[in-house]
């Protein structure tokens, strides 16, 4: 497991639970009222930093190592996943997952970006920044769903769209402006879960749903806030002040009423209970397929237009 | 005549070539060398049981392992216009064909079976890469033109199994007009909202690859099947330089978007039947509820005005709700 910073106080809690579990009985200690005692604390502890978490730190939260990514998500969710590949121009990017299941009896369309957990993976998938071949495939896919009816659920997890030359000859504006494009063209059910990070134009590019929702301790915003720290307090270790006034957290996107729902995370973050996390996440979105389902192909379309089309229009005094 | 040196001679060479030289009980992988016994080959749907090669598939067999319990029926397709422009190279196109037939037994260079795999109906439309090299012509647009048809009135999805050398030149330019009519043949079943997936099997090249076999809504390709337009030779000639490892074959087309999955022959009916089975039996939808666009969901408005009154003391983070 690893430990964020704040969290100190639990990996030491934790690490005397370990070692007493690594001792014997005998010297007149009970060990196990003792890692009871131990872990009572530590639940007290989790409920007190997590209860606060400031916007820096649920960034922090939100790019864990630990936190389940969509990978983990389509293994655990959906059921004889079939990864569809590539762009029919250019590339396959394995930054952008994508392809059609079974989740809770219903054919969808699943779409995400994965980030990878360890060096071999996180190159694979070039730590899910996609480039506009991932988001021209995801729009393929998309069409896909919208031909066949299958309603499509997007996993956005991102620190962004890849900065780079190739993928700017490529035009990676023109393709995530099509991918917001044809998320708001579907006639199909589109749901959007931020399950980590919603780094800006990367993230939208997949998450113009009729319902958007976060995770409780995931972040969207238009940019990074190491980025906003360098470009607008030109020092990049103003991030924390730059976390804070960029409104990231899900509590203060969904005052803003950018995001429809917040799914409520397990004590400690979705690190800490990866099952949990997912089977709360995929409720949220089973409840919501549940009813969009039922609606005619226009009206889900235009709703979602009018939806997006009302934003903006106010903020936070 | 040729009778002589095309029938009898080869009859005399089989009688008196010495009997060592392994002939048809044993097959040599041509990647690996390995030297297979013919039955061990066959039940192994002709993958090197040594290396994994896939070798090309004959049709029959084609069929027999996409459908449910291999059982399919073939239907009759058009006739055509035979040898149209009275062509002749060494070779008069209408011999050629008379050649093809008793050697393959087919009428031309598709076939077209319905049956169902994975339970789902579905027609397949496959090449028969040993008549004249799988080449399109009239008689292939008019069979996929066909399949379409069968497919659109069976409700039922396309799948269709390249395996050619693209155009046939021997009908000039009509056969070039292929490419535009399997465009449209494959066109009806897409606008049907019925699924149409491309099985590429090596090879799938030239005219046939540039329409209907790269039009799919999935592409699945077998492993290290050459998929490509110009031929390797040709490209290697004109940029003088030697070609990237792996060019133009299954795996390096979906590095390249151009494939969606590279799937071993013996999971092709298992992968292809899921698929469809996704894309036929979408699961429960529920009643379409006639609703105006202004009800739950799009609540945004009224969601703004609250937020706004909401946000007035300063925001604090508080867990989700
Ligand atoms: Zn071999």
């Amino acid at each position: 497991m690893n430990f964020l910073d704040f969290e100190k106080p639990i990996a030491e809690l934790e690490g005397k639970i370990e070692d007493l579990r690594h001792m014997g009985d005998g010297d007149g200690l009970n060990i196990a009222e003792e890692v009871a005692r131990l872990q009572t604390k530590v639940e007290k502890r989790l409920r007190e930093i997590y209860s606060k978490l400031t916007p820096w730190q649920k960034t922090q939260v939100a790019r864990h190592p630990d936190r389940p990514h969509c990978l983990g998500y389509v293994a655990a969710l959906v059921e004889d996943f079939q990864p569809l590949a590539g762009d029919r121009g250019f590339a396959e990017d394995a930054a952008v997952i994508g392809g059609i299941g079974r989740f809770r009896g219903r054919s969808v369309m699943v779409i995400g970006q994965e980030k990878g957990h360890d060096t071999e993976s996180r190159v694979k998938h070039n730590f899910g920044m996609a480039k506009p071949e991932g988001y021209r495939k995801a729009r393929r896919l998309m069409e896909m769903a919208d031909r066949f009816g299958l309603p499509i659920v997007t996993l956005v997890d991102t620190a962004g769209a890849y900065p780079g030359v190739g993928a700017e000859e490529r035009g990676q504006a023109e393709a995530i402006a099509r991918s917001i494009e044809t998320c708001l063209n579907v006639r199909v059910p589109l749901v959007s879960v931020i399950i980590g990070e919603g780094g800006s134009g990367g993230a939208i590019a997949l998450a113009t749903g009729n319902v958007v929702m976060m995770l409780e301790h995931s972040v969207y915003s238009v940019i990074s806030p190491e980025g906003c720290a360098s470009i607008l307090w030109r020092s990049g270790e103003q991030a924390q002040a730059a976390a804070e006034a960029l409104k990231l957290t899900a509590q203060d996107l969904k005052r803003l009423a950018v995001i429809d729902e917040i799914i409520a995370e397990p004590l400690g973050g979705a690190h800490r209970a990866p099952d949990v996390a997912m089977k709360d996440v995929a409720d949220a979105i089973d409840r919501h397929l549940h009813d969009l389902v039922r609606l005619d192909p226009g009206v889900l379309r235009a709703r979602r237009r009018d939806k997006f089309l009302a934003m903006g229009r106010q903020g936070i005094e | 005549m040729n009778w002589l040196t095309n029938f009898v001679r080869p009859k005399i060479q089989q009688l008196v070539r010495p009997k060592e030289v392994p002939d048809n009980l044993w097959h040599k992988c041509p990647e690996c060398g390995h030297m297979i016994f013919h039955r061990e080959l066959e039940k192994n749907m002709r993958v090197c049981t040594h290396c994994g090669h896939h070798m090309r598939l004959p049709v029959k067999q084609r069929l027999e392992m996409l459908f449910d319990d291999g059982a399919y029926k073939r239907i009759e397709l058009p006739k055509v216009t035979e040898d149209p422009l009275r062509f002749r190279d060494v070779k008069k196109y209408a011999d050629r064909i008379k050649d093809a037939r008793s050697k393959t037994g087919e009428h031309d260079a598709m076939v077209v079976a319905h049956g169902t795999m994975g339970g789902n109906a579905v027609v397949i439309a496959a090449f028969d890469f040993s008549f004249m090299g799988g080449s399109m012509g009239m008689a292939v647009g008019e069979a996929l033109n066909a399949a379409a048809e069968l497919s659109v009135a069976q409700d039922a999805p396309l799948i269709v199994v390249p395996a050619s050398g693209g155009a046939r030149m021997q009908e000039g330019i009509l056969s070039l007009m292929q490419m535009a009519r399997t465009t449209v043949a494959v066109d009806k079943v897409k606008e049907k909202g019925l699924p149409y997936i491309v099985l590429l099997t090596d090879p799938t090249t030239g005219g046939v690859t540039a329409s209907f076999a790269m039009l799919g809504d999935i592409h699945v390709a077998e492993p290290g099947a050459v998929i490509g337009f110009a031929g390797a030779r040709v490209i290697e000639n004109t940029i003088r330089e030697t070609l990237p490892e792996g060019f133009q074959r299954a795996e390096y087309l979906r590095d390249h978007g151009m494939v969606d999955m590279v799937v071993p022959r013996h999971e092709l009916r298992a992968r292809l039947s899921a698929l469809i089975d996704l894309l036929r039996n979408r699961g429960p939808v529920g009643e379409v509820v006639p609703l105006h666009r202004n009800g739950a969901y799009s609540d945004v408005e009224q969601r703004l005005k609250d937020a706004h009154e909401a946000a007035k003391p300063a925001p604090s983070p508080e867990p989700g709700a």
